[in-house]
């Protein structure tokens, strides 16, 4: 099963290559990472995405755990836990005047943003799962989709449970 | 005070405590070095290798239970100490390694001597730190010897580029007395309901079987596990890096398990109905084929390390807390059983439960696994380990190397009491056996200090003779010498037909002319009825290292074997013709 895990751990040099060196290692899958500062200079907020068997999934969290970095630690699919989760996409399509009114229309169905037009592409914003990423991406025939780049998943917490010191 | 990063070290070391750091100079260190000089009780001991150094520390910790400490430089330097640092990794020993680094305004531009070693210890300490800054020099080595010391123990690397111990730049420093890591809490305490439950269970069992492991001995739990496995009358196995902790000449002791464990107990382990692991991890080379490892058992595992539970074989009673912590809390429990803890079940009622299971546990002691014929005219290694029991009553220090020699060292000593058996069982690394004795040596100058080890293995470090001429360390080097790679020509005569793949080696050295040119005592012994006088004689020189070179039985295997696929009960014993 996939799995969303949320971790606090201390902003320090070579913190993420401990997590990344500890999935490679013990070959455990990633999916997405996203790294970055919290609201804490001290502290960065990662979110991994990972499967596997709940056995797996168990060691992922102690293995995680064990990590002298870490401080703190949610894995955001356990029962008992709702989340949002939430992930970023810019996506640049080459916008021929036959194609520009088709662009507009499927960036408001998405409720995407264009952020940046030139002659030949539009840039689209979107905001969402990762389904609704995918199922945009599938709205496009390949041949017109120049870039995507997208951020890997965030998660977090429904309700007043939070992940904090 | 105010100091330099190099003086900084110095001080810290003598502050907190460290009777020894072995090392080898270098560019990157020479600050520190020169620093070391100035150090009141800290003793800097020159090893030849830097991987005897973090053996050495290793070998130190192991049998002392403080945390060992080696110092090297950059790149080479920090190169050859990986191997002790993933050994010391595999069997969770407290080390500091200090590795020299480039100034940090070259690193990363490929300076003479650099490497990334905080990327490639990563993957085998416990944790490490590049230290950037020399203010942050003094609480980065508390923390290093915090967590290495603490929780699941390990190796912990300290990485120090050679500005941060520029003799020019002075700081205030004065020694933190403890410290505090918010992101670093091992627990220690179990959980009483858990620790009640498992009680219960055990009270219940009528086929129980204590498996021991490391665990028992990093925790100095010894006393507490004694007392636990006598009240309860329970039959008692322990793992290759758990010997000693329960006293092996015991009747409730039925020997090792695994692998190469007594016929006793690993049926034990098949048969068994409920198994109390306590810091044990249920390794490959004791599991054996996992489908068919403890298959009527509930499962009671006690260990530190959350991670270590339910890793490889699911369990069924968890208890995450410090061993000897976890065995107290037991003992109470069943102390003042009448009160509000009251457990289910009488003792006395299990005691007589357990009856038959000792009858049937002394039909496979029957079997008497471990014998051999002791009438043969070439030694038998085995015989050799016995009588270096029988000479040393049991008392020394036994380093080992790794292949067939360790395993005999594991089977026939006869270890009584922990942190005696000193030898790598995670990694399993030839070469550890010399250097590790050197450092318990040093942590024990007046005890007898065997290093058991084999032609092979002791060729890895055997440039430490010179160290261990350089501090006069009389180390008593048991070379059982097969003149092959014995554990690797077993396998080979087992599942390879045969067919010996470079598992024999030419040019063997004449090792009395070689202990001789180190400046010690060589033997070469290859009669048996002259192994025992030649320990004796060997052990009355208190003040000098003796290599004694026995020619031992060429084709002799370790028995009892678990084949790898195969379950406990499927043991193959020593054939008939074998015994005597
Ligand atoms: C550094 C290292 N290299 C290779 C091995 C694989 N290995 C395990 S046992 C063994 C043979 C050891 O030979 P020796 O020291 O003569 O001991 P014996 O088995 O003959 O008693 C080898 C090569 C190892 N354990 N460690
Ligand atoms: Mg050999």
């Amino acid at each position: 099963m996939r799995h969303i895990i949320s971790i606090l751990m201390e902003n320090e040099s070579g913190a993420l290559s401990r997590v990344a060196g500890l999935f490679s290692a013990r070959a455990y899958n990633i999916e997405s990472l996203t790294v970055a500062p919290t609201e804490d200079p001290s502290l960065s907020r990662m979110t991994l995405v990972t499967s596997g068997s709940e056995e797996i999934i168990e060691q992922i969290t102690k293995q995680l755990n064990k990590l002298v970095d870490v401080v703190k630690l949610n894995d955001l699919n356990v029962s008992g836990v709702k989340h949002i989760e939430r992930e970023m996409m810019l996506i640049k399509v080459k916008a021929p005047v036959s194609a520009r009114d088709e662009i507009m229309r499927l960036s408001d169905i998405f409720r995407g943003n264009i952020i940046d037009v030139t002659d030949d592409a539009y840039t689209v914003e979107l905001t969402g799962t990762s389904d609704k990423l995918n199922a945009f991406i599938a709205s496009f025939d390949c041949d017109s989709i120049l870039e995507t780049v997208r951020s890997g998943v965030m998660g977090i917490a429904r309700g007043s449970s939070s992940l904090h010191l | 005070m105010e100091l330099s990063g190099a003086e900084i070290i110095a001080q810290f070391l003598d502050d907190e405590g460290v009777e020894y750091l072995f090392g080898y100079p270098g560019g990157a260190v020479l600050h520190i070095y020169d620093a070391l000089l100035q150090a009141d009780k800290v003793k800097h001991i020159l090893v030849r290798h830097e991987q005897a150094a973090t053996h050495a520390a290793d070998g130190y910790a192991r049998s002392t239970g403080r945390t060992g400490v080696a110092l090297v430089t950059s790149g080479p330097g920090m190169t050859n100490a990986v191997t002790g640092i993933a050994t010391a990794y595999l069997d969770s020993i407290p080390l500091v390694v200090i590795t020299g680094q480039v100034p940090t305004g070259v690193i990363g531009s490929d300076a003479f001597q650099e490497v990334d070693s905080v990327g490639i210890s990563r993957p085998c300490v416990k944790h490490n730190f590049l230290v950037n800054d020399v203010k942050d020099l003094a609480e980065t080595l508390k923390k290093a010897f915090y967590v290495a010391s603490t929780g699941r123990p390990g190796p912990v690397v300290v990485d120090i580029p050679k500005d941060v111990t520029d003799p020019n730049i002075k700081i205030p420093y004065s020694h933190m007395p403890s410290i505090e890591m918010r992101s670093y809490n091992p627990v220690t305490k179990g959980h009483p309901f858990q620790i009640k439950k498992a009680l219960e269970l055990m009270l219940q069992a009528k086929k129980p079987v204590f498996y021991t492991g490391g665990g028992v001995v990093l925790s100095n739990a010894s006393a507490s596990l004694c007392s636990l496995v006598r009240q309860l009358g329970f039959p008692i196995t322990s793992t290759l890096m758990g010997l000693g902790a329960y006293p092996s000449s015991d009747e409730q002791f039925l020997g090792m398990l695994g692998m190469h464990g007594t016929y006793e107990a690993n049926m034990a382990m098949h048969d068994t109905d409920v198994l109390i692991a306590v810091g044990a991890r249920f390794d490959d080379r004791v599991t054996g084929h996992l489908e068919k490892f403890c298959p009527d058992a509930k499962i009671i595992h006690i260990d530190i390390d959350p991670s270590s539970i339910s890793k490889t074989v699911k369990v069924d009673i968890p208890i995450v807390g410090d061993v000897d912590d976890v065995l107290t809390t037991m003992l109470e429990m069943l102390k003042d059983d009448s009160k509000e803890t009251s457990l289910k079940v009488e003792k006395s009622s299990c005691d007589q439960e357990i009856k038959d299971w000792w009858k049937q546990i002394k039909v496979w002691r029957k079997k008497n696994c471990l014998r051999y014929n002791k009438k043969t005219k070439t030694i038998k290694p085995q015989y050799v380990i016995e009588k270096l029991h029988e000479v040393t009553k049991g008392d020394a220090y036994v380093t080992s190397d790794v292949g067939q020699h360790q395993m005999f060292a594991a089977q026939y000593y006869g270890f009584d009491e922990p942190r005696r058996w000193i030898n790598s069982g995670g990694l399993g690394t030839m070469g550890f056996g010399l250097p590790a004795a050197m450092g318990v040596q040093l942590a024990h100058l007046d005890k007898p200090v065997a290093c058991v080890t084999g032609e092979g293995s002791i060729q890895m470090n055997i440039q430490e003779l010179a160290t261990c001429m350089q501090y006069q360390l009389p180390i008593k080097i048991i070379n059982l010498n097969n003149r092959y790679l014995g554990m690797v020509r077993q396998w080979q005569e087992f599942f390879y037909e045969g067919r010996y793949a470079m598992s024999y080696m030419d040019s063997i050295p004449d090792f009395v002319k070689l202990a001789e040119s180190y400046g010690h005592v060589g033997m070469k012994i290859d009669k048996t009825s002259d192994v025992e006088d030649a320990l004796k004689e060997a052990f009355a020189m208190k003040d000098k290292l003796v290599f004694i070179d026995f020619i031992t039985n060429r084709e002799e295997n370790v028995y009892p074997m678990i084949a790898a696929g195969k379950g406990q009960h499927e043991m193959q014993l020593a054939p008939d013709s074998e015994l005597v």
